[in-house]
């Protein structure tokens, strides 16, 4: 067991881990940050995608020290004062859920995407988001939340 | 370091248990629990003469054979406590719709309180469709005798004719006077029991103002910010967390087991109960490494795998159900077409299959389990039937019915795959063996193995048809899968319809739609090709044949918002349509596939699918379950299929077992038929069962190739099917 400062949500978290722990494990299960679920322990469902550096990454595939000295981002660090983004409120408003157990990695996954593509076409977000799995089959609905964001932030809303 | 050897557990269930059904609340617990304020509570006409006298507006004890209530708080809060459960389907909505509907009051105004065993009343559990039709107009009733109830202690209060006061958004008005007067100051200081003792009016759909509306999901916010607790995010002080030593396959015998390497490991402690091999540990890291750490070894059985599976289906029996076979006169070997003596109809005759598949919801199976100093167990748990998982703990752990609270928190969705009790009992038993609360969360791969599948299922179907089109003999055989969606829609006199059931080697059970989706492809494949046979286009040889107004009605809603008429298959363009009803539920699917010829590459690209269940609760909502039924049916349409081969599943991961994604998903429309003069049913499974055939006479249409076994394009070849040409 070894000691570890993360950087997570802006704040720096002291945690016990073990050497070759998953980012996953450790935000789930020694920092009750649930938010980032487990889907398939694999890297290919999504459901886990944090941001590290501003990337969109599988907790489940990152080493908690290789997620030392990096800015960690989880869902619960993206609202500001009450205050949704763009990409949270869209989900919100357009229903792109049913059970929502994927929401979280997919809203994460579609934050990295609007940084890095803030007007994409409808063919760039599938390809995009193509890693995150919804199993309820809210796809269309998805994809045109993350229209509707990139859309609320090119009229100078929200991050 | 230690081992911990638990308490011995019956693990053989019974398959209907004693427990008692009687709500637990007692009238001075309730108020005690909950305040004072209006309880009314939900019971049938009988039981409520003998318990309680009938009428309202005394002061009675609480019923015991309650199947819902609703509180109106002093403060004016209005909570309705159901049974139900919230996996996906949008039930929480749509149920607090209909219940502020009746009660005029806003949709904010009601919390739903639903699958806490200690808190609502017993419910067999959310399956089949049956929440909108059987709970929904229970809480109609039991809101609209609320109101009425309010009504009269307003009247009571005023010294007027109830028959004159108004009521509306959350108060009683009388005109007369402008008085008003909310329900928590009705209600304040005041501790009333009102049971429902008859058939309350209620609030006709055509005049709906909040039923009937796109009310967005309940607590949507919480999903969006991380902040809801799924089964598996539930934590306890002083939690452990736990695993489960698995077999290497099915049916195995545990020869020898050295777990010395895993007690070494820090905090680790052992369970060991005969076969049933467990740890907990401080962290779940430890717990994984600990379980991987244990050397086991064990034998398997021979065992059925696809290759033999539909051969092994039809000859076995299920044994205590009827012993052999009724000879079915279907012989699929001679499946060409063949004209009958007179030459007035041609007769076909063909089988379909459909492989096992998971559910694989993206939440696998989940238990927090806590034994308190009293010896009560409360588990929370991720499942579809919270008093059936109770059921089984009260079985597996000889408790008596009060000793035992199971809840479950909204969950990480089910589709008919989370009935059951294992992860409960196993989180229980290991919190037991431990003195700790115990999270146990499954990995995919135990979802996968340790879960149980959507039967496999072969169909054997055998027709004739005049030549001007009209069905004259109907015979359709299902083996294994199931009997739901058998029976035929279409006019035909006598048709012969059978479901033999059989001993399936793999753990089955249901699946969302059931075998509603095996029978469907199977008809409406076999119908494509009866129009094909008699040269109809497949809309017209349906019309020709139908005249159930509802299936009709979706039928030519779908065709007309695709375009039918004026779609023209090519070799790389392919139009199909398939049609049906279930539950309460009709739905047309019309589907457009794309085909490369030259690498047989088959590409959904476009999906219409019209739907009808009576008056829409909430259009939203049923948009979504509709749109996510179509996009789930792509899977077993065509690559989702179970590998497996002497006990042990070959694919269990999403690397090898693959789901729709966003590369698979077509433009969809949904068109929604409202038929506010119909009682609304349920709709979350019926939209799955169109998918299939459609896209099935789609790829017949442009290729000429028929393929009758799902899935239709799989990544890798199935042993024991015939290779499909076709891939995505």
């Amino acid at each position: 067991m070894s000691d570890y400062v993360l950087n997570v949500n802006g704040a720096k978290l002291k945690v016990s881990a073990l050497a070759d722990e998953t980012l996953l494990s450790v935000l789930r299960n020694r920092l009750d940050l649930t938010g980032t679920k487990y889907g398939c322990g694999e890297g290919e469902c999504g459901a886990c995608t944090v941001l590290m550096d501003g990337a969109a990454v599988h907790a489940c595939q990152t080493l908690v020290a290789d997620a030392v000295g990096k800015q960690i981002t989880t869902i619960e660090g993206l609202e500001q004062n009450g205050k949704l983004t763009a990409v949270q409120q869209a989900f919100l408003d357009v229903g792109a859920f049913q059970c929502a157990y994927c929401t979280s990695g997919m809203i994460m996954r579609a934050t990295v995407l609007l940084h890095e593509l803030p007007n994409p076409t409808e063919a760039q977000i599938r390809t995009r988001m193509n890693g995150n799995i919804c199993r309820c089959g809210t796809y269309p609905r998805i994809v045109q939340a993350v229209q509707q964001a990139s859309h609320s932030m090119a009229k100078g809303g929200a991050r | 370091m230690s081992t911990l050897l638990s308490d011995p557990i019956d693990l053989a269930l019974p398959e209907t248990s004693n427990a008692p059904r009687c709500f637990a609340l007692d009238r001075r617990t309730f108020f005690k629990v909950f305040g004072g304020g209006l309880l009314v509570c939900l019971t049938d006409a009988n039981v409520l003469a003998q318990e309680a006298g009938g009428g309202f507006g005394g002061r009675q004890p609480v019923p015991t054979a309650v199947s819902a209530w609703l509180q109106i708080a002093a403060d004016g809060k209005i909570s309705v406590f159901t049974g139900k459960v919230e996996i996906g389907q949008n039930i929480r909505t749509s149920l607090a719709q209909l219940v502020a509907e009746e009660l005029m009051v806003p949709f904010d105004a009601i919390t739903m309180v639903m699958g806490d065993t200690d808190l609502v009343p017993y419910d067999a559990g959310t399956f089949g469709s049956q929440s909108t039709p059987q709970m929904g107009p229970r809480l109609r009733n039991m809101a609209a005798t609320a109101r009425q109830a309010l009504l009269q202690m307003a009247a009571k209060q005023w010294s007027v004719d109830a028959a004159s006061l108004t009521i509306a958004d959350g108060k009683v008005t009388n005109p007369a006077s402008k008085q008003s007067l909310t329900y928590g100051q009705l209600t304040r200081g005041e501790k009333i029991v009102t049971t429902v003792s008859s058939t309350a009016p209620l609030t006709p759909a055509n005049v709906w103002k909040v039923a009937g509306k796109p009310i967005p999901k309940a607590n949507g916010r919480e999903f969006v910010t991380g902040k809801h607790k799924y089964p598996s995010d539930i934590a306890l002080p002083g939690m452990m967390f736990g695993k489960v030593l698995r077999a290497t396959g099915f049916n195995a015998t545990l020869v020898s087991v050295d777990t010395s390497a895993a007690e070494k490991l820090p905090g680790v402690k052992l369970v060991r109960d005969g076969d049933f091999i467990g740890v907990v540990a401080p962290d779940a890291y430890t717990a994984e490494q600990a379980i991987a750490a244990i050397q086991a070894k064990w034998t398997i059985p021979s065992q059925p795998s696809n290759q033999n599976i539909f051969d092994y289906l039809k000859n076995t029996p299920e044994s205590g159900r009827g012993g052999a076979r009724p000879n079915a006169s279907v012989q699929p070997a001679a499946a060409a077409t063949a004209q009958s003596a007179d030459s007035q109809a041609i007769e076909l005759a063909q089988s379909y299959t459909v492989q096992y598949i998971a559910h694989a919801p993206l939440e696998p199976r989940a238990a927090v389990a806590q034994w308190d100093s009293t010896g009560k167990l409360t588990v929370w748990t991720g499942t579809q039937r919270p008093f059936g998982v109770k059921d089984e703990l009260v079985a597996a752990f000889h408790l008596d019915p009060t000793k035992v609270r199971v809840l479950q928190p909204d969950m990480g969705s089910g589709y008919g795959g989370k009935h059951t009790g294992e992860t409960a009992i196993e989180a229980a038993r290991l919190a037991k063996a431990a003195g700790q609360p115990v999270r146990l969360v499954w990995t995919r791969e135990e979802e996968f193995t340790w879960a149980y599948f959507r039967p496999a299922g072969l169909m054997e179907l055998k027709a004739s048809v005049q030549h001007d089109g009209t069905l004259i003999s109907w015979e359709h055989h299902n083996y294994n899968s199931g009997n739901a969606g058998l029976e035929t829609s279409y006019n035909v006199s006598h048709p012969v319809t059978a479901y033999h059931a059989s001993r399936s080697p793999l753990r089955q059970a249901s699946y969302r739609a059931l075998a509603s989706t095996a029978n469907h492809f199977a008809r409406e494949s076999f119908m494509d090709e009866l129009a094909h046979a008699v040269a109809m286009d497949p809309l017209a040889f349906r019309r020709k044949n139908l005249t159930e107004p509802r299936l009709l009605a979706v039928l030519n809603a779908a065709a007309e918002k695709f375009g039918w008429a004026t779609s023209r298959s090519t070799p790389t363009r392919g139009f199909g349509l398939a049609c049906g009803m279930e539950k309460g539920g009709h739905v047309a699917t019309c589907a457009e596939v794309a085909i490369d010829p030259a690498t047989k590459s088959v590409k959904i690209v476009r999906v219409v699918s019209a739907w009808e269940s009576g008056a829409v609760v909430n259009p939203d909502g049923l948009q979504n379950q509709n749109m996510g039924a179509i996009i789930q049916g792509i899977g077993g349409a065509l690559f989702e299929a179970i590998h497996f081969a002497d006990g042990r599943i070959l694919n269990p991961h999403f690397e090898s077992y693959r789901l729709p994604r966003f590369s698979d998903t077509p433009q969809v429309d949904i068109v929604l038929v409202d038929r506010k003069d119909i009682p609304s049913a349920g709709a979350g499974e019926t939209g799955l069962v169109g998918l299939a055939p459609a896209v099935g006479n789609a790829i017949f249409a442009a290729t000429g190739a028929r393929v009758r076994n799902m899935p239709m394009a799989p990544d890798a070849p199935i042993p024991g099917i015939t290779s499909s040409p076709f891939t995505t």
